[in-house]
């Protein structure tokens, strides 16, 4: 089902041609209107007039999250406080938080996005929908409700957190799609079996499942534990919230709403252009933004692009899935690693449960991988050659994959800690000062 | 084969207390051992044992997220004297049945010995051929 289908399936060349116009118009606006911008583009010795086509998009300057945090709290508002509706937040747990600010015209183009998300997600007005992700200065939860709210659909709004009674609600109110992150998706699934709810008990179809990087290895769990189908959803506070991308019912990318975000791949060390089906970082310009446009922000999010029609007719750019963030990459011994290359690997292994902690230290200036891992209560074996030859399965898989040794730690069922919200599955302990 | 006795077996961390969890959670449900032993390496051991009631053992450890499963294993007991295992041993051999693991020990007149052959029905059949003893599983669940 689609939503908006002028939109979302319009003739490529029409849809160009919309974010051209829309591209002139936003570089005038927040030339005349964030004053940071202004400053920019002329230390840039750019004027509005520079930017014709959508190819000049690259001789405007980069927006970081850094530029946020200097222009803390309202620095970046592009519009007087009178006109801001709603203020949201990065959780800020590395300093200060990112805040974004929405006029109620953005709010109603972020809720358009998600309305366009869940109808494709196969959801209507018929449908129980139990947000689970946190509601606050976070998007998630009012950005999801909103749109539940839109598309006609019953909105429980649950809010992250309270494992037990999500799912007694769930049971009881007969919840048909679930929104939360794919880790509490996996947790909840344990839990729903740990409480001796019978899975066919539940009504759940489908799931929004976002607001972190998850592989396809997760996917094919969630749905097998859960029984629906799960979607990817994607978007960050600083571009508007969840919505920004979604998946359609191919489930092989998420489509990105870019008639109102234009979507750019760079390299994250040159920050050059990269073409279509290259990977790189995931950069954003606002079309249509009112409250807190920006120009060519760097999402961090690594991905490639890939331009023509879907077979489900949509014509929206799609997106691979987020290969990791380029923070989130480790270099270990001068390679590069992504954590979500270990998950995959540990997904392919049937013996092992989705959960592990990555600890890496530097011992005698040589870094060391430590994995640890639980194996699946079924696969555990009494007899200690059983037991190493399954460390040693799941450490030359890791050896194959990442080209580097890690040391592998089984562990005991449930010692890895479960997460709510975002997991937790890494942690650097080298100094390098 | 009413002659195979179930054993309880518990991956362990190599974690301070581990061992202690798991008699106190057994401790508490009034589960007694009859018979222990850890086999281990440098990262992880596994415990064996033969306890009073291992259907009940095996389910409250699981209930408490330990990674414990049952396995069958068999009872023998014969006289404390020289050569006799090597004599029950050397019959197992010649008949190409391999031990996994076994763990033992002897009180006055009789040696008990717990053994996991890689073939239980020809492990008992081979027994019993050479008239070795084997104890019934409730006498080793309650020694």
């Amino acid at each position: 089902m689609i939503w908006n289908e002028s939109i979302e399936c319009m003739d490529g060349g029409a849809l160009r041609k919309i974010q051209t116009i829309r591209l002139r118009k936003m570089v005038e606006y927040v030339y005349h209107n964030t004053p940071f911008y202004r400053k920019k583009m002329q230390e840039l010795g750019l004027s509005p007039q520079d930017i014709e086509t959508l190819e000049d998009i690259h001789k405007l300057p980069f927006t970081t999250k850094t530029d946020l945090r200097d222009n803390y709290p309202f620095g970046l508002f592009a519009v007087p406080m009178s006109q801001i509706t709603r203020i949201h937040g990065s959780s800020g747990t590395t300093g200060k938080p990112t805040v974004v600010g929405y006029t109620r015209k953005d709010i109603n183009l972020w809720t358009e996005c998600l309305s366009r998300c869940f109808t494709a997600y196969g959801a209507t007005k018929d449908d129980i929908f139990q947000i689970a992700y946190g509601y606050g200065l976070f998007t998630g939860g009012l950005g999801a409700h909103y749109g539940a709210e839109n598309i006609g659909a019953s909105v429980i709004p649950l809010s992250s957190g309270n494992t037990e009674k999500q799912i007694h609600l769930m049971h009881d109110f007969g919840t048909t799609v679930l929104c939360c992150t794919p880790s509490y998706a996996l947790f909840m699934a344990d839990a729903i079996k740990d409480m001796g709810i019978d899975r066919d008990s539940l009504k759940l179809k489908a799931g929004a499942f976002g607001a972190e990087p998850w592989t396809e290895n997760m996917r094919r769990e969630i749905e097998e534990k859960l029984a629906i189908k799960a979607y990817d959803i994607y978007g960050l506070s600083e571009i508007s919230g969840p919505g920004v991308g979604f998946e359609c019912e191919c489930q092989n990318g998420t489509h990105l709403n870019e008639d109102h975000f234009y979507p750019e791949i760079i390299d994250p060390v040159t920050l050059e252009p990269l073409g279509e089906g290259q990977k790189g970082e995931l950069v954003f310009t606002h079309l249509t933004k009112e409250g807190m446009p920006l120009l060519r922000y760097r999402t961090k999010d690594l991905t490639s692009l890939h331009y023509g029609k879907c077979s489900c007719g949509r014509t929206l750019v799609k997106m691979d899935r987020i290969l990791g963030r380029s923070d989130d990459m480790l270099i270990i011994r001068g390679i590069n690693v992504f954590p979500t290359q270990i998950e995959s690997v540990i997904l392919d292994l049937p013996e092992f449960e989705p959960h592990y902690l990555l600890t890496v230290d530097r011992i005698n200036n040589t870094d060391r991988m430590e994995l640890k891992v639980e194996v699946k209560p079924e696969f555990y074996s009494d007899e200690i050659n059983k037991m190493l030859a399954l460390k040693k399965r799941i450490g030359d898989k890791l050896q194959n994959v990442l080209g580097l040794g890690v040391d592998i730690k089984l562990a005991e069922p449930r010692s890895i800690e479960r997460s709510t919200g975002k997991a937790k599955r890494v942690i650097d302990n080298r100094k390098f000062n | 084969m009413k002659m195979v006795a179930k054993q309880i077996s518990i991956f362990l961390e190599n974690r301070q207390g581990r061992l202690m969890d798991v008699t106190r959670v057994l401790a508490e449900e009034n589960i007694n051992f009859s018979a222990l032993c850890i086999a281990e390496n440098n990262e992880f051991g596994i415990l064996r044992g033969i306890v009073s009631d291992p259907q009940k053992a095996c389910d409250v450890l699981k209930k408490k997220n330990f990674a414990a499963s049952l396995t069958d294993v068999l009872g023998i007991s014969c006289p404390n004297k020289p050569g006799m295992l090597s004599l029950i041993l050397k019959k197992l051999a010649d008949s190409g049945i391999f031990i996994e693991y076994m763990y033992s020990f002897a009180l006055n007149h009789a040696t008990i010995t717990v053994i996991r052959p890689n073939d239980l029905e020809k492990c008992i059949e081979v027994l019993q051929r050479n008239e070795v003893e084997l104890i019934d599983p409730e006498s080793m669940y309650n020694l």
